[in-house]
């Protein structure tokens, strides 16, 4: 096990770890805020998401990948992530059917950068959650089915 | 009035009429035993696997399923056979012994017959026996060892420890184990298994980082063979078991790093490459068809004793699945012939591990005794004597769990009681005594406390649903591998071919329907949440309060669901 990593974190705070990830230009201030979108954030269904989004008809592509688990563990920190093999990938974004907002996480991606995105979101019920990912003028999804269960009663 | 048992058995002989007397055939199965456990040696890598014994370390009666059923894809398939179905796929003659290790068949008057089943001490006579002519055998165990017994419970996991060292076990996974907490499970691997016993889950990560818990492999080199056993514990361990006992570990089921690690193994020279497994078969029968590269998977958790592996067809050429039922009835061997690098056959075997048939293995047997020996006042309390069978095994409510149910709602005052679906727990026959240790060999958890919740209507059918689907999906990935909970008090309809969600219907207390806005008094115990540590007094003392009151058990009624969609399954006897 790598416990370096786990002191790191440990030690500096949230924000302090923060401030050193910027400072080795990993993250650059203002970079989320830069993409806000407001009106989609708040967005109650995913019908409305897209349309806050601009988005009309996106298509399933097996270039997405969306990851996670069957049946998640615990439904505060599910863990998500999304690849593309789209050339000229620019934003990925995570979506949920069925929590009250639909979307969960927007995600810009600078010109070079690997799409590949890892995050935890948080989840009320077993839903739907979908990839949406950017390229071009061009939109592209994937989906998976994360069941959240009540527990106990296995095995 | 209560039936002893050679009244019982007076009866069932004179039931038995037309020739054949109990005597006779067990006789006859005395001389079969010989031919039973005469193996001969074949190839030269050979797996002994034994899973989910749940701590019975002495033999026991175990009553298989007479529900077991499968739907859609699963529907009529191994392991969704039972009775007269599964004899006639694995092509047993009824009334054989066969029949009576693998199916529930004429249960009483069988189980009479040929006696008891399992109990390490009879199990390592019969390891040492297949290990005499297959040198370098691996034996192989996939969990679910370590709970079951009020022993095991009491002595924090130490005695099956202790017993797993002395039957030779090399390889282990887990499920129920975690349920001792992390550092008990890691305590237990650093120290008593240093060296002697490998835990192996390629699925088990930390939670933060990902990294590895525990080995996700070994290789081990059999007769010159390099051979490469893959662990893949129980996925929905801190979904189906408390996550507090598991805080920083992360499950799942990990396809992908399956697919990874089988080719790392391969690429480091592994010419076998085997996955012990607690996913339970159905989830191991879909992983078998989507990774590429593994010659068997050897599984356990859902408890099916399969006589024989399914072949299961890939990208990759094929992969054996099996199951090796539970409770420590049977032992599996696998062996395989290796060429050239390459695999030219195979042999498997169940062997069910019948103690009549099997003498004990003294070492074992004093190993057992002396573990048991502070104990024994405690585990033969004589609480009750039962009328009818006792067992728990079955997709709905077994006879047991009826006692339990029927038990917190007279000890809780409760209207609705509920226990989980799990697929542990010994069998009694008519006549037994309800011993102390009974009781426990159905409720020995770590998390034993009882509850009592004013429940919603709503809430009791989000309940119903939510485990319904942990049972039903079409999908095995989205199934836990339990079976339904158990219900007193309520009845209700179910339809396992519905949508999730509406499955569960008609759901009746005392003539009336529930109504979603109204409060009920719900009974239950076994909870997962952290907050209900400690919530009740342990579920045993219950139900060892309730049979010392009733003292003569009369057969109980089961409060089984009027099933829908269920007609002409064979994963079903009605």
């Amino acid at each position: 096990m790598n416990n370096q990593r786990r002191s790191v974190l440990k030690t500096g705070s949230g924000a302090a770890l923060l401030s050193m990830l910027a400072a080795a230009g990993l993250i650059k201030p203002g970079m989320a805020l830069a993409e806000w979108n407001k009106a989609a954030f708040d967005a109650k269904s995913m019908a409305d998401t897209l349309k806050a989004l601009g988005i009309s008809q996106p298509a399933d592509s097996k270039d997405v990948q969306i990851t996670g688990p069957d049946i998640a563990e615990n439904g505060a920190v599910v863990p998500v992530g999304v690849t593309s093999a789209i050339p000229g990938t620019t934003m990925m974004a995570i979506l949920i059917d069925k929590n009250p907002n639909a979307l969960a996480a927007s995600f810009t991606l600078p010109e070079g950068t690997e799409a590949n995105v890892q995050t935890r979101v948080k989840m009320g019920q077993t839903s739907n959650v979908y990839a949406l990912v950017k390229a071009g003028d061009k939109y592209y999804t994937a989906t998976k089915e994360i069941k959240v269960t009540l527990g106990g009663c296995g095995g | 009035m209560s039936m002893n048992r050679r009244e019982f058995l007076q009866v069932m002989a004179v039931a038995a009429a037309g020739g054949m007397t109990l005597h006779s055939e067990f006789a006859m199965a005395e001389k079969g035993a010989a031919k039973l456990y005469d193996l001969p040696k074949f190839g030269n890598v050979s797996l002994l696997h034994i899973t989910d014994c749940h701590a019975q370390l002495n033999p026991i009666y175990f009553r298989e399923p007479s529900v077991n059923l499968g739907f859609g894809d699963q529907f009529g398939k191994v392991p969704h056979l039972v009775g007269e179905h599964l004899l006639k796929h694995f092509g047993f003659k009824p009334n054989s012994l066969e029949a009576h290790a693998y199916t529930y068949l004429n249960f009483e008057k069988a189980a009479e017959t040929y006696g008891k089943v399992g109990g390490f001490a009879h199990l390592a006579t019969l390891v040492k026996r297949m290990k005499a002519n297959r040198p370098g055998a691996l034996l192989l165990d996939g969990g679910d060892t370590w709970q079951g017994s009020g022993t095991a419970l009491w002595s924090n996991a130490q005695d099956m420890v202790d017993a797993c060292k002395a039957l030779g076990v090399n390889v282990m996974t887990l499920h129920w184990e975690s349920t001792y907490g992390e550092e008990r499970v890691k305590e237990i691997e650093e120290k008593d298994f240093a060296g002697v016993v490998d835990i192996v889950a390629q699925n088990v990560k930390t939670a933060d980082f990902g990294d590895p818990v525990f080995k996700p492999y070994v290789m081990k080199n059999m007769n010159g063979v390099p051979v490469a056993i893959i662990g893949q514990a129980f996925p929905y361990t801190p979904i189906a078991n408390p996550r507090w006992q598991t805080p920083n570990w992360s499950f799942g089921i990990q396809e992908e790093n399956m697919q990874k690690t089988v080719d790392e193994a391969r690429a480091k020279g592994a010419q076998v490459v085997v996955v012990l497994s607690h996913n339970g078969m159905d989830v191991d029968l879909k992983m078998a068809s989507r990774v590429k590269g593994i010659d068997a998977i050897l599984g356990g958790h859902t408890h099916d004793g399969m006589p024989a592996p399914v072949v299961v067809k890939n990208a990759g050429g094929q992969t054996l699945v099996t199951n090796a039922g539970s409770n420590g009835k049977y032992l599996g061997v696998l062996d395989f012939d290796v060429r050239n690098g390459k695999i030219a056959g195979y042999r498997y075997k169940l062997l069910p591990v019948f103690a009549n048939l099997l003498p004990a293995d003294r070492d074992m047997q004093a190993l057992i005794d002396k573990a048991r020996a502070p104990y024994l006042a405690k585990l033969n309390e004589k609480l009750a004597v039962t009328e009818g069978t006792l067992y728990r095994r079955g997709n709905f409510n077994g006879t047991f769990d009826q006692v339990i149910v029927d038990a917190l709602i007279k000890e809780k005052d409760a209207e609705i009681a509920f226990s989980p679906g799990f697929r542990w727990g010994t069998s009694l026959l008519p006549g037994q005594p309800i011993l102390m240790e009974h009781v426990l060999d159905q409720t020995a958890i770590t998390y034993p406390w009882t509850t009592v919740t004013s429940m919603s209507g709503e809430m009791i059918k989000t309940i119903l649903e939510d485990v319904c689907d942990n049972l039903f999906n079409p999908d095995p990935y989205y199934q836990q591998g339990g079976d339904m909970v158990r219900v007193g008090g309520l009845q209700y309809t179910c339809n396992p071919t519905a949508k999730a969600g509406s499955r569960i219907q008609n759901m009746m207390l005392r003539g009336q329907l529930i109504d979603p806005a109204k409060n009920y008094r719900v009974a239950g115990w076994a909870p997962v949440a952290e907050e209900s540590k400690n919530a009740g007094e342990p579920i045993w003392e219950l139900v060892a309060r309730y049979l010392r009151d009733v003292k003569t058990l009369k057969p109980v009624e089961l409060n089984m669901p009027k099933l829908v969609g269920a007609n002409n399954n064979p994963g079903i006897a009605l």
